[in-house]
């Protein structure tokens, strides 16, 4: 079982991935050891944050004010959860 | 033909997808003698290699169309002197970088300065777990400089795959090869069964395992993953002759991968070079987007307009793009043909005869001896120059 994330917890990209922008692709991009992720809008906003120093909490915040949206916690420790698993962030 | 006309015109019609992924084959050169290589079997052919300005120049152009993962590969790419200034000049460009090597060469200072210059990855060899099979496989006293190696990539914080080539010698240690991979904390361990190419074609009937070795061997895979889940990603590559399933190589045909040979000869994948009646285009002569865009051989069999009806009436043909074009020729001499390790193949009976020929090692009666600068050993035949030139 992975632990939950906390307000304080403060999490980054895993060490082999790099997130970028394609132009190609017309989205941001996890590359890794020979392989590449497309992302979605709301991923690629929430791992530009997962910058090691931005805790759960501000992140949250910054989203919420960033794209004048309410209540984005839970959607954003689920999209947490979720990439925790796949080991993009720690 | 009416189907070879309207296949070329279909040929034409199908839109190119930007390549994904350039494979920089910087040399042939390599200090191993590896009995399995995947490089040409005439390899020293090819030996004028594009300088450092020209692979510069292509790496600016596949990155321009969309390419992001650059894999440096060979023969081995460290002897290429100026690796470390192509490494920063790709990573300047936006590429992830990987380095695919043997690890000869990689000394502490050259892997800090490859960092230093953005090298993303390491992909490094091993041919087994033993120093005896390691170095009698590669015809060279490697083992113990492949060990010192993987601790400097892993000191300096590189993500770390470890690739080893699977066959008929080296299926038994399979447990001891992941065992060995996990105490080298890999990030990844690539148990790649070979595939029947250059070196490994030649050598096919001695690499060729049982389906009962196989089916072992995965076993002991699957009962380490969990295990290991979190820490270390076991890929065990399918050895399509047993499973009779074709792979979808290179995600189909000049679709998202894109090899430089060393001369600067562009192509599909590694060995297609082989083919007969296409005429791959030189970087030297085009630019990338000509060629990815514009040349008949890479438009040769990309979509589904060239298949032969056992492929077009199939409802997997999107799936596995027909199986392996260098396959289909090497087994049936058509490089359009279904490739033979589909069950659907009228030649799948050839495939299946190669399989059941195959032995246990421990009944192979040539001993496994290193003897430096061997060109054979019983009628295993290693990748030397001198058989390279026939």
């Amino acid at each position: 079982m992975t632990t939950p994330w906390t307000d304080s917890a403060q999490p980054s990209l895993g060490t082999m991935y790099r997130l970028q922008w394609e132009d190609a692709q017309q989205c941001h991009v996890l590359l890794f050891p020979e392989g590449m992720i497309k992302l979605n809008g709301p991923a690629a906003e929430i791992l530009k944050r997962c910058d090691g120093k931005t805790s759960v909490a501000a992140l949250v915040i910054d989203l919420e004010t960033t794209f004048g949206e309410a209540d984005l916690r839970a959607d954003v420790i689920e999209f947490l959860e979720q990439a925790h698993g796949r080991h993009w962030i720690r | 033909m009416d189907a070879t006309g309207s296949g070329d015109l279909l040929h034409r019609a199908v839109a190119a997808k930007p390549p994904l992924w350039l494979l920089a084959e910087l040399t042939y050169r390599c200090p191993l003698h590896c009995a399995f290589c995947s490089n040409p079997v005439d390899y020293t052919q090819y030996s004028k290699e594009l300088g450092t300005d020209e692979w510069i120049r292509v790496f600016r152009e596949a990155r321009a169309m969309g390419a992001v993962q650059l894999g440096f590969s060979g023969g081995e790419p460290l002897v290429r002197d100026d690796l470390t200034e192509l490494v920063a000049a790709a990573h300047d460009l936006g590429f992830y970088t990987n380095l695919i090597t043997s690890g000869v060469g990689l000394t502490p200072q050259r892997a800090e300065a490859l960092k230093k210059a953005g090298l993303d990855h390491i992909q490094l060899s091993f041919q087994d777990s033993s120093r005896e099979l390691n170095d009698f496989l590669s015809s060279t006293k490697t083992f113990d400089l492949k060990q010192r190696v993987a601790r400097t990539i892993k000191d300096l914080g590189y993500p770390m795959v470890l690739n080893c080539v699977m066959h008929r010698y080296n299926l038994p240690h399979v447990g001891r090869i992941i065992e060995m991979a996990e105490s080298m904390e890999a990030d990844f361990l690539e148990l790649a069964n070979v595939q029947y190419y250059g070196w490994a074609w030649r050598n096919r009937e001695m690499l060729m395992p049982t389906r009962a070795a196989l089916a072992t061997a995965e076993a002991v895979v699957d009962e380490h993953r969990p295990r290991l889940d979190g820490r270390m990603k076991i890929l065990w590559v399918v050895p399509d002759y047993a499973e009779g399933k074709p792979k979808p190589c290179m995600a189909g045909w000049a679709s998202v991968f894109l090899v430089v040979a060393p001369d600067g000869v562009a192509l599909p994948c590694h060995s297609a070079r082989m083919l007969p009646g296409l005429d791959f285009p030189s970087v030297r002569d085009h630019s990338i987007r000509e060629i990815w865009q514009e040349s008949p051989a890479f438009g040769a069999y990309r979509g589904t307009g060239w298949m032969s009806s056992t492929c077009q009436s199939c409802e997997d043909k999107e799936k596995d793009h027909g199986g392996c074009r260098c396959q289909a020729f090497l087994l049936t001499g058509d490089a359009a043909a279904t490739d033979p390790v589909c069950p659907k193949s009228p030649q799948h009976a050839e495939v299946e005869a190669m399989v059941a020929a195959a032995v246990d090692p421990r009944e192979v009666s040539a001993p496994i001896r290193f003897v430096p600068g061997a060109r054979r050993a019983g009628e295993l035949v290693f990748r030397t120059d001198a058989n390279a030139r026939g």
